[in-house]
């Protein structure tokens, strides 16, 4: 058998002080990482804004492609910040994050798309405010 | 013997121990406290992963009240009642100075965090100062906009359209002075209880709650500025 073999519940002794862990420990963190990951962040935010700006006030794309564009700037944006700013990751760590963080889209989604529609067509049956004020007559 | 691997240090079998997902996120030097993740073989969360995770909800939870007025605001978009429209309220320079200066309050909120981490006082509370300011650049452009939109006659009551505008917009920068003020007291208590873990604690809150407001001014300003300008 491997010596790297992942066995938890065998004594390892001094190879291993996860028996000393007790809640609330703050181990120490690598200060570069986030730092690495703040210039990143920086760095792709700010080619992604300064690219919704030049979009949204030329003539470089075609005109009525304009407001998708900017949508899918906007979700990378989100995306970009979740990742360097927020440190959502995929690690064990952060599955329950992930996991409410679906949630929570769904229920945006649900919102904000359910209320367009709903609006929309309501708007579209509604008779015509002169009609409306001759009823009431 | 018929074991033909390679012989593993116990450094490296340490790391595996410790680190069996190689999340990456520590250093491993000797005696370092291992820090459970809640998931699979590696022992329960630490305090810190839960405490990120309540704060976490909270921050998802004001994201759909966000969500709420985002959906009024796309739905009241055309309510002008003949009065002023999207087009007639965007200012370009003013909007792109606002994302300027809240991009960067992200970025030296994510440095002061890299100091917390390296546990410098020093570097901690100026990119907090810094962070604090640009909020206030911020909020101070966002009032300017407000006054005269309303000294042309843009108030609220004006359309619906101009209530969702307001609503939203003002219930951001409302988000943005709160957290002003949760950053003045953030600094007083790095500066008096120092690097206590629960002090810690409060600034990876206050950390994701900054981040978080950014986040919701992409929306607001790709949403609301943007294709106002364009549409």
């Amino acid at each position: 058998m491997s010596e790297l073999e992942f066995d938890p519940h065998r004594y390892t002794g001094a190879l291993d002080d996860r028996e000393d862990h007790a809640p609330g420990d703050e181990p120490a963190e690598d200060a570069g990482h986030w730092i690495a990951n703040s210039n990143l962040g920086l760095g792709f935010s700010v080619i992604l804004t300064a690219g919704a700006f030049v979009l949204a006030n030329t003539n470089l794309i075609y005109g009525p492609s304009i407001p998708i564009a900017l949508l899918v700037l906007a979700v990378a944006q989100m995306g970009v910040h979740l990742v360097f700013f927020l440190h959502i990751t995929t690690g064990p760590d952060n599955t329950n994050n992930v996991l409410a963080l679906a949630f929570g889209i769904l229920v945006v989604f649900l919102i904000v798309a359910g209320s367009v529609w709903i609006m929309n067509h309501l708007n579209a049956n509604m008779m015509p405010m002169d009609q409306m004020i001759e009823m009431q007559r | 013997m018929t074991d033909t691997s390679l012989p593993a240090t116990r450094e490296t079998i340490r790391r595996v121990r410790e680190d069996p997902y190689r999340l990456g996120h520590r250093d491993h030097h000797a005696g370092e406290p291992v820090e459970g993740t809640g998931q699979g073989t590696t022992g329960p969360a630490s305090k810190r992963i839960i405490v990120g995770y309540g704060f976490w909800i909270f921050l998802l939870s004001d994201i759909v009240m966000f969500a709420c007025f985002f959906a009024a605001f796309a739905v009241q978009r055309n309510a002008t009642a003949g009065g002023p429209g999207m087009r007639d309220l965007v200012e370009m320079p003013r909007v792109a100075l606002e994302t300027g200066a809240l991009l960067l309050s992200s970025y030296t909120c994510g440095l002061s965090f890299a100091a917390t981490n390296a546990r410098n006082l020093f570097w901690t509370q100026t990119f907090l100062l810094i962070t604090g300011l640009l909020g206030l650049a911020f909020v101070g452009m966002e009032l300017q906009e407000f006054i005269e939109l309303a000294s042309h006659g843009m108030i609220p009551q004006r359309s619906g359209f101009l209530t969702s505008f307001y609503g939203l917009v003002g219930l951001h920068g409302l988000h943005v002075t709160i957290a002003g003020l949760w950053l003045l007291t953030m600094m007083a208590q790095v500066q008096v209880k120092g690097f206590r873990p629960e002090i810690v604690h409060r600034l990876i809150c206050f950390n994701l709650f900054w981040h978080a407001l950014d986040i919701v001014w992409i929306g607001i300003f790709t949403i609301v500025y943007l294709m106002g300008a364009v549409i």
